[in-house]
């Protein structure tokens, strides 16, 4: 490169920075920087009035699995958050499954569309994606709750003679959480799909694979990278999830958004909320990592 | 006769499972709207068509105050974040590779990745220190707070919007003449006119939407209307909340069918 | 056309392998509906080449898909060793494509491809791992084994498609258009190696293409299409030097067009010239076909015809002499060059025009 390419290369980087610094300047300190404040918080001291008393303390995280016993003075397993993280881990992934069993054959659909009805088909799954999730809540509240068109419908039909007490069960919160969470395993799954090469559909059924064969020989293994973008899409909002599981868990069947909600909002315990949330974060870009080397591997294997 | 078609890409149940996938996405929707012109006092039963749940809805004084917060936040943060979106969909599109670029990308991203519920927490604790040192309980943190998780919205449609563009239009405004700014006032911002609306359109109605960051950052009677009804559920289910919930859905359709008129394709 | 299997003593379900009767294939409907094949029936004979030859939308990769089993015809009946195959869905057929794409699995190794029919047919692990070895013998892709499909260049692709389709042992093999991806050098050498492996595996294969000379190369026989139907079926040497109508004429070599009232055994021009052409009975309209490598220039006096040489353009091996007749009808002729390089023709000459031997031949309209 000649000293003046070499100039304008060096001003269009300084150029890039300049254009970004305000916005990366907001995010800073609205959305990236706090979280730092978080993980001090998590190692300080409760204060029993909400907030904090600045001394190093390990007890906020000591609490995420253990409970300090008064009367027997020693430290026990604490049952009752290791069942609030046993229910989010498994409703996230019960979410991830249901999704992806309704949400795959909806996005195949989608995708074999002709092309002039496609746009159709996918505006109808991105109205609800970008619909109030709240709203959505309370509409599939209005389904399944006592007094809701499901209830209704089967005592008119005498299937039951009483109504179904759904909401405020896990079951509520894990239908909440497929219906709002759907989108987000369709549009993925749909983008990947789009992309696939539809001849090899004949080529698999020339060579004598059934259809039930070429789904799982051919067509699941190449979309690999939509299914995982989908799941790592659902499972982690699921998994820090506070609006669904508060409307139809009826602060019953709480989650880890909730628990943390309940150490600030609340304001039981400050630290240990601070190391609640360190947590979250760190197991969601767990996902987010695995998803990364996954997506990598798989295009570095298709370009040699 | 035996079937006279083998349709390729079918796979069995499929088409079942979708259409039943798209009833079951649009059933409840349906029932709420449908619920909100019910007048019957009670929730469980059918009373005849009524808009008396939007007239209560519309004589609440705190109904009237969270929609007036709700549209100065969203309005504010969508023009605050497009703008900042905008200058930096151009920092980072169009040039060559330079160091920092994936940082800035993650920056960027980050609100959709890092869970609400955390950065909530972040931001009380972040805001509650402000609160206490400077006095301010006004709405500029509510503001702050989403105009940041909207940057990341505006960005994409802009920057798509960009790398969508002929470079060789800037270079022959250039060859005739234009000076660089001149350039981008007269081609490229008009070019790229559509993705800003768009930006902006995403970034309104993800304002409109937040509960969670607002509940955590909000300083009381800051409601918006997604944590005044919320705040509701404490007491007993009213239609009134299905009259509100319908309203703001109107709200959306309304702009994502701009947002995809907007950046649809031209065929 | 039966004649060929009793002059074996075999019966004709024995020497037919594919045999579409009267097949139809519409797509769409109502007032926007197009007929792709119209009344097509053709025979493909046990371990023949067989080129399907037409220009693109002539109906040939549809005639191929049906045969695969990719779509189903709206009239008519395929049968399949005499068994009617019409409705069977592909997989259940013992026929394999060669995809002009290649279609090869993206996220299989080449082996893995190779494997995948004879897997899909329960095939013992023993049977497939030998066959697959087998295969790649075959098309030389021993080294390449363990690849991924996309790290291969655009020849070792075709061949892993041809050894793919080829594995499970088809009675036909069907290539749509499996050539044209790749340049000219490459195209040449698949070409004979296509050859190669239907001599060596005695596979009957029905090979979809729009070049001439491909076709000409390589098949047993050939069947010219044209919108939807088949306009003759005979060795390349019979549709060359008989082609049965002027489609087929023009579509296969160059060829030039001489029409006029056809007279007892002669044909008589607009300019009055009269040209002889054996069998051909007076009254009427009539066209003949004459190559141009079959005409003979020489004095004006001494000519069939009279002609102005137009231009000369040089090929090389030869010179294209464009030729008018008094009536502004314009021929071409193919020169052969003298090792002077000169054709010893001049623009605007006048010339006369001869015929070889029988190189006259009347063609439907």
């Amino acid at each position: 490169m000649s000293p003046a390419e070499q100039n304008a290369v060096r001003q269009s980087a300084r150029n890039g920075w300049l254009l970004s610094v305000p916005a990366l300047l907001v995010l800073a300190l609205a959305a990236s920087g706090p979280l730092l404040i978080v993980v001090y918080y998590s190692f300080l001291t409760a204060n029993d009035t909400g907030g904090v008393i600045r001394q190093f303390s390990l007890e906020g995280w000591r609490g995420i699995f253990l409970t300090y016993d008064i009367f027997d003075e020693e430290y026990r397993l604490a049952d009752a958050h290791l069942t609030i993280f046993w229910r989010s881990v498994w409703l996230s992934l019960t979410t991830t499954l249901v999704t992806f069993a309704v949400g795959f054959p909806t996005a195949w659909f989608i995708a074999t569309r002709p092309a002039q009805q496609r746009a159709m088909w996918l505006f109808l799954i991105t109205i609800p994606f970008w619909t109030n999730l709240l709203i959505r809540t309370f509409a599939i509240n209005e389904v399944i709750r006592n007094e809701g068109i499901l209830n209704t419908a089967l005592i008119w039909l005498g299937v039951i003679d009483r109504p179904l007490q759904i909401v405020y069960t896990e079951t509520a919160v894990l239908i909440g959480m497929a219906y709002v969470y759907l989108p987000l395993m369709v549009l993925p799954l749909y983008a990947t799909i789009e992309r696939f090469d539809m001849r090899l559909l004949e080529a698999s059924y020339d060579l004598y694979a059934s259809r039930w064969r070429t789904l799982r020989r051919v067509i699941l293994p190449i979309v690999k990278p939509g299914i995982i973008a989908g799941s790592i899409l659902v499972f982690v909002p699921s998994l820090g999830a506070y609006v669904t599981p508060r409307v139809l868990g009826g602060g019953k069947k709480m989650m880890i958004g909730n628990f943390i909600e309940l150490q600030f909002l609340q304001g039981k315990n400050w630290p240990l909320g601070a190391a609640l949330s360190v947590t979250l974060l760190i197991i969601v870009m767990g996902a987010l990592l695995i998803y990364v080397r996954v997506a990598n591997r798989d295009r570095s294997s298709d370009h040699g | 006769m035996a079937e006279r078609s083998f349709e390729i890409s079918r796979l069995p149940g499929f088409a079942t499972i979708a259409i039943a996938a798209f009833a079951l996405l649009y059933l409840p929707i349906f029932t709420l709207v449908i619920y909100s012109f019910n007048a019957s006092n009670s929730v469980a039963v059918w009373g005849g068509f009524s808009l008396h749940w939007y007239a209560d809805a519309w004589a609440n004084q705190a109904v009237k105050d969270a929609t007036v917060r709700s549209l100065v936040i969203g309005a504010s943060a969508a023009v605050l974040a497009t703008t900042l979106a905008t200058l930096a969909a151009l920092g980072t599109t169009r040039r060559k590779a330079f160091k920092g670029q994936t940082f800035i990308y993650v920056m960027i991203n980050q609100p959709l990745m890092v869970p609400e519920v955390v950065t909530a927490v972040a931001l009380l604790i972040f805001f509650g220190i402000i609160k206490v040192a400077t006095g301010y309980q006004g709405l500029g943190y509510l503001i702050a707070a989403h105009t940041a998780f909207c940057i990341p919205f505006a960005y994409l449609p802009i920057r798509a919007r960009l790398e969508s563009m002929d470079l060789a239009l800037e270079t022959a405004a250039a060859d005739l003449y234009a000076s660089p700014w001149q350039t981008f006032r007269r081609v490229t911002l008009p070019l790229l006119a559509p993705g800003i609306m768009a930006g902006a359109m995403l970034a309104f109605v993800i304002s409109l939407d937040d509960v969670v960051i607002t509940e955590f950052v909000k300083s009381g009677g800051q409601d918006t209307l997604p944590t005044y009804m919320l705040g509701q559920l404490r007491r007993a289910f009213t239609p009134e909340v299905n009259a509100i919930s319908t309203m703001l859905l109107g709200v959306t359709v309304v702009l994502l069918t701009a947002f995809f008129l907007l950046t649809r394709k031209k065929d | 056309m039966i004649k060929y299997g009793d002059e074996l003593g075999v019966s004709v379900a024995d020497a037919v392998t594919i045999s579409a009767r009267n097949v139809v294939k519409a797509f769409g409907q109502g007032a926007g509906t197009v007929r792709a094949l119209d009344d097509v029936s053709v025979d493909i004979r046990q371990g023949e080449f067989f080129t399907l030859l037409g220009p693109s939308g002539c109906g040939k990769t549809t005639l191929l898909r049906l045969i695969a089993g990719f779509e189903m015809p709206t009239d008519g009946t395929i049968l399949l060793d005499g068994a009617d195959i019409t409705t069977l869905p592909p997989n259940r057929r013992p026929v394999n494509t060669v995809f002009q794409s290649y279609a090869l699995f993206p996220h299989l190794t080449v082996a893995q491809n190779i494997a995948f029919g004879l897997e899909m047919l329960g095939k013992p692990a023993a049977e497939v791992k030998a066959r697959t070895a087998q295969m790649l013998a075959l098309v030389k892709l021993e080294a390449m084994a363990g690849r991924k499909t996309s790290q291969l260049s655009g020849g070792q692709q075709q061949r892993v498609a041809l050894a793919r389709a080829l594995a499970p042992q088809p009675k036909v093999l069907l290539l749509d258009e499996p050539l044209s991806a790749l340049d000219l050098k490459l195209r040449k050498e698949m070409q004979i190696e296509l050859k190669r492996l239907q001599t060596e595996t005695g596979i009957t294969f029905v090979f979809v293409t729009h070049d001439q000379e491909e076709a000409l190369t390589m098949s047993d026989r050939i069947a010219v299409m044209s919108a939807g139907k088949i306009q003759q079926v005979g060795t390349a040497k019979e549709i060359y030097i008989h082609p049965r109508n002027r489609f087929v004429a023009s579509f296969i070599g160059e060829t030039n067009f001489l029409t006029g009232t056809a007279e007892e055994g002669a044909l008589r021009l607009a300019t009055g010239e009269r040209i002889e052409v054996p069998g051909l009975k007076a009254g009427g309209h009539a066209t003949v076909i004459v190559r141009p490598e079959q005409l003979r220039l020489g004095p004006a006096a001494e000519g069939v015809l009279r002609a102005k040489v137009g231009s000369l353009v040089y090929f090389g091996t030869d010179t294209h002499c464009h030729l008018a007749l008094a009536d502004g009808t314009e021929l071409v002729a193919r020169l052969q060059n003298p090792a002077s390089g000169e054709a010893g023709l001049g623009e605007g000459q006048e010339v006369g025009i001869r015929f070889a031997e029988g190189a006259v031949q009347r063609v439907e309209d």
